[in-house]
């Protein structure tokens, strides 16, 4: 009988061994895989919440240096060889993050802007710990290949390196008010800009009818946390504006300004001069005046 | 105005990977779902719908109205609708909440997103035997709806949603592409359009449109941009174009077959026409739409279900409307290798149930899912663009083929070009096809696409596209999208890799175990003797 005990406890010792070791190893990938999708669902409202260049707010000494030219180092374009630069030519630059939009799977979505003028950079090259060292100011070269998508001249398929002991350059704003509707607006692409003494206008209709300040996407299809389109008219003429949701999710002061416009109110905004089959501002700041 | 602009699209290796993690052993597990015997009144019941939208507000809309019938019907089930428009952001989004338990109810998805989805255990609620439920199964006698039975369902579109012997999602509605064509532009360029598009057709009338003249202005449309062919869906054109040369792309089971020699030539071809600027494709140039409404293309190939934004008079826009140009639009089958045997992709939106501890919340997601296919809603979700109803009893009904009669009648419900969109599906159900479903179909079918993306920037680039190149490409999108890592299906055999260290240590202790207790054993047998 003892022999039968001592063998039945051989066994059951064993097999607890086993599933204990097993167990262990089953907890360990569950931590792993949940830490990782937390991680990858926080990863778009994090960066829109953190990197909304106050450009204002962290007003750049560099302002009086606006009109002087970049000095860039070897191989690196001037932003007029950038501009002069065919679609689909390889281009080397040297700018300066304003904003960051997002980051997923070791790519950036990234608002820059150097003394002359702005570069939008989509989707490049750029490590997760890269991009948390992004802040507005940073100075970063990115190697990538100049695009057009419906009309937004960018940089895709790009690599974004951190340019060590770079100095810092917040782009000063500059106010468009009096470009909009014009050629010239498009020569302020991608920069940081602000639109003052704007009228809202009706977005659409709700449900029942009446005329709403704002929709989430371009038809009211969407929900709280999609982008939100808005208009606003200045001398009889009407723009849509759009608060882009990776920018600035629901979470931010500029989503929820929007959503308490009202008709008729004169508004202040500030973002930048995104480019969508014509010009699509990707607002940052919107400030009531009346 | 704006449709939607590029967004970064969300990678779905990563979200698939984090499934693959998390699958056997991260998601929480739920029992196998039985269907209670009566569906339980006295309790109410709270249900999540994660639905798709084209970015239509009408669609949207019919969401809601039908929810608010279903919830007139069945007072003591909520339904809480989440929107999205983007079915990539949903498959991401479900993989995020099975690791944590907390999915939706009912899921608008893609079949290949649900074989993904199934490496969790009991993630989803196989259907079998909620379709034969004689109370509560398709045409079931306690539904308070005149639902469909399984056998008014289009047997094409109800096997799409077949994995692995069971039914795991509902269809709930279907689409193809379509080639959506400036018949103007082809005619001023001495061609008629054959009964049948073909790719020689089409690259020859592509080839003709990209004739520039000295100021670099294109001589058909005086612009100074004409991109004569543009693909929305590369991955769908490089599928298709295999299917059609009846070339490998994957076998049922899983195996990766796509790269392949006439992938290769397949690539050259492409490339040759990038070159002289005859074709690009929307995630290079922008919507196929916003070029062929600004008379800047020639042949515009996207889904049925774009087909409201396509042609001078389209009800949807985001050009401004003096960037538009008058021609006449044709809604055509896509090019064809084999005129005689034409074949198409089917697409679209299915519909499938997440298990939950409580059957009868399973219950109420299954009453609310097959509510979706009640005529009401089929007919009005597929008039919203060039979608088809999923049933015979809707497409039968009188008030389906009456809109279908209406075509033209108006550039809003009754847009032409949208309802010829939906006509050529209707008439091409035999000829459609759809790619093996297993875990991994997500990731083949990105780099499907990958290759021809990545070919034609290489041309744009002036970079050279050789052997060379060409398996080097093979090489890295292999590697991109994990293909020589994935599992080859959830059925078949799998190669699960080296055993792990602590899986070695222990078999080998137990081994020695039982070693050890044999001796002992037959020691103690000897000594008796």
């Amino acid at each position: 009988m003892k022999k039968s005990v001592a063998l039945f406890l051989t066994l059951s010792l064993t097999a607890a061994l086993s599933g204990s070791a097993l167990a262990s190893e089953t907890e360990t990938e569950t931590e792993v895989a949940t830490e990782a999708a937390a991680e990858t669902e926080g990863t778009e409202t994090e960066a829109a919440k953190e990197d909304t260049a106050d450009a204002e707010t962290e007003a750049s000494e560099d302002a009086s240096e606006s009109e002087s030219a970049e000095e860039k180092s070897e191989g690196v374009m001037t932003y007029a060889e950038y501009m002069d630069a065919a679609i689909d030519d390889e281009v080397v630059i040297e700018t300066y993050v304003q904003a960051k939009q997002s980051w997923w799977e070791d790519k950036a979505t990234l608002y820059t802007q150097d003394r002359d003028g702005a570069y939008f950079i989509y989707d490049a090259a750029c490590s997760e710990e890269d991009y948390e060292k992004l802040v507005p100011g940073t100075k970063i070269k990115v190697t990538g290949y100049k695009a057009e998508w419906s009309g937004e001249i960018e940089v895709m398929d790009g690599t974004v390196e951190i340019v060590e002991g770079g100095d810092e350059y917040i782009a000063p704003i500059t106010d468009v008010t009096d470009l909009l509707g014009t050629d010239e607006l498009i020569d302020h692409q991608n920069e940081y800009v602000e639109f003052k003494g704007l009228t809202v206008e009706a977005a659409g209709q709700d449900e029942d009818g009446n005329d709403v300040a704002f929709l989430y996407n371009y038809d009211g299809s969407g929900t709280d946390g999609d982008d939100l389109y808005f208009n606003a008219s200045l001398n009889g003429e009407t723009y849509t504006f759009t608060i882009e949701s990776y920018l600035c999710d629901n979470t931010t002061d500029v989503y929820a300004a929007v959503k308490n416009l009202e008709i008729g109110q004169t508004i202040d905004m500030e973002g930048f001069l995104y480019w969508y089959e014509g010009v699509n501002p990707h607002i940052t700041s919107v400030t009531v005046v009346e | 105005m704006n449709r939607i602009w590029k967004k970064i699209s969300l990678g779905l290796v990563t979200a698939a990977a984090l499934l693959t993690l998390s699958g056997c052993h991260g998601s929480r597990e739920s029992a196998s779902f039985s269907i209670p015997e009566e569906f339980d009144t006295s309790r109410n019941y709270e249900i999540t719908f994660w639905a798709k939208n084209d970015t239509n507000k009408t669609q949207t809309d019919i969401y809601k109205k039908a929810i608010e019938d279903f919830q007139e019907l069945y007072p003591n089930i909520t339904v809480n609708l989440r929107l999205y428009t983007d079915y990539g952001k949903i498959y991401n989004d479900v993989i995020t909440n099975i690791s944590t338990g907390t999915t939706p109810n009912v899921c608008i998805t893609y079949p290949d997103h649900i074989a993904t989805y199934l490496t969790g255990d009991n993630t989803v609620v196989p259907l079998d035997d909620l379709f034969t439920d004689e109370n509560y199964g398709l045409g079931g006698s306690e539904l308070l709806f005149d639902s469909p039975s399984l056998e008014e369902i289009i047997p094409q579109f109800l096997e799409e949603c077949s994995l692995n012997g069971h039914y795991y999602a509902l269809p709930y509605m279907r689409s193809t592409e379509a080639c959506y064509i400036n018949k103007t532009y082809v005619e001023a360029l001495g061609y008629t359009l054959p009964e049948t598009l073909t790719w020689d057709f089409i690259w020859e009338v592509s080839e003709a449109a990209a004739k520039q003249d000295a100021d670099g202005n294109y001589v058909l449309n005086g612009q100074n941009v004409m991109i004569p062919f543009i693909y929305k869906s590369t991955d769908n054109m490089m599928i298709q174009m295999l299917k059609q040369k009846d070339a490998g792309y994957s076998t049922e089971s899983g195996e990766i077959q796509l790269f392949n020699d006439t992938t290769k030539e397949l690539l050259y071809t492409i490339a040759d026409h990038v070159k002289t600027g005859a074709f690009s494709t929307f995630k290079i140039s922008g919507y196929p739409a916003n070029f062929l409404n600004a008379g800047q293309c020639v042949f515009a190939i996207d889904s049925t279900a774009g087909a409201t934004w396509m042609g001078s008079a389209a009800p949807l826009s985001d050009i401004s409307e003096d960037s538009i140009v008058d021609f006449e639009t044709a809604v055509m089958a896509i090019p064809q290798f084999d005129p005689e045997h034409p074949q198409m992709i089917s697409q679209g939106p299915s519909v499938c149930i997440f298990n939950k501890e409580d059957p009868q919340e399973v219950l109420a997601s299954w009453l609310f899912t097959q509510y979706l296919l009640t005529n009401d809603v089929q007919i009005a979700y597929a008039e919203t663009e060039g979608y088809v109803p999923v049933t015979s009893k809707a497409q039968d009904s009188a008030e389906y083929q009456d809109y279908l009669s209406r075509a033209g009648e108006d550039n809003d419900v009754h847009y032409d070009v949208k309802i010829q969109a939906s006509q050529l599906l209707l008439d091409n159900v035999e000829n459609t096809f759809t790619t093996p479903v297993f875990n991994g179909s997500t990731s083949l079918r990105d780099a499907a696409g990958q290759l021809i993306e990545d070919v034609t920037k290489s041309v744009r680039r002036k970079q050279e596209v050789n052997d060379e190149s060409m398996e080097e490409l093979f090489d890295e999108v292999t590697s991109l999208y994990h293909l020589n890592e994935s599992s080859a299906s959830s059925t078949g055999k799998q190669d699960l890799g080296p055993m792990p260290r602590t899986s070695i240590i222990l078999l080998t202790a137990l081994a020695a175990a039982w070693v050890l207790i044999i001796a002992y054993v037959l020691s103690q047998k000897l000594r008796k003797k």
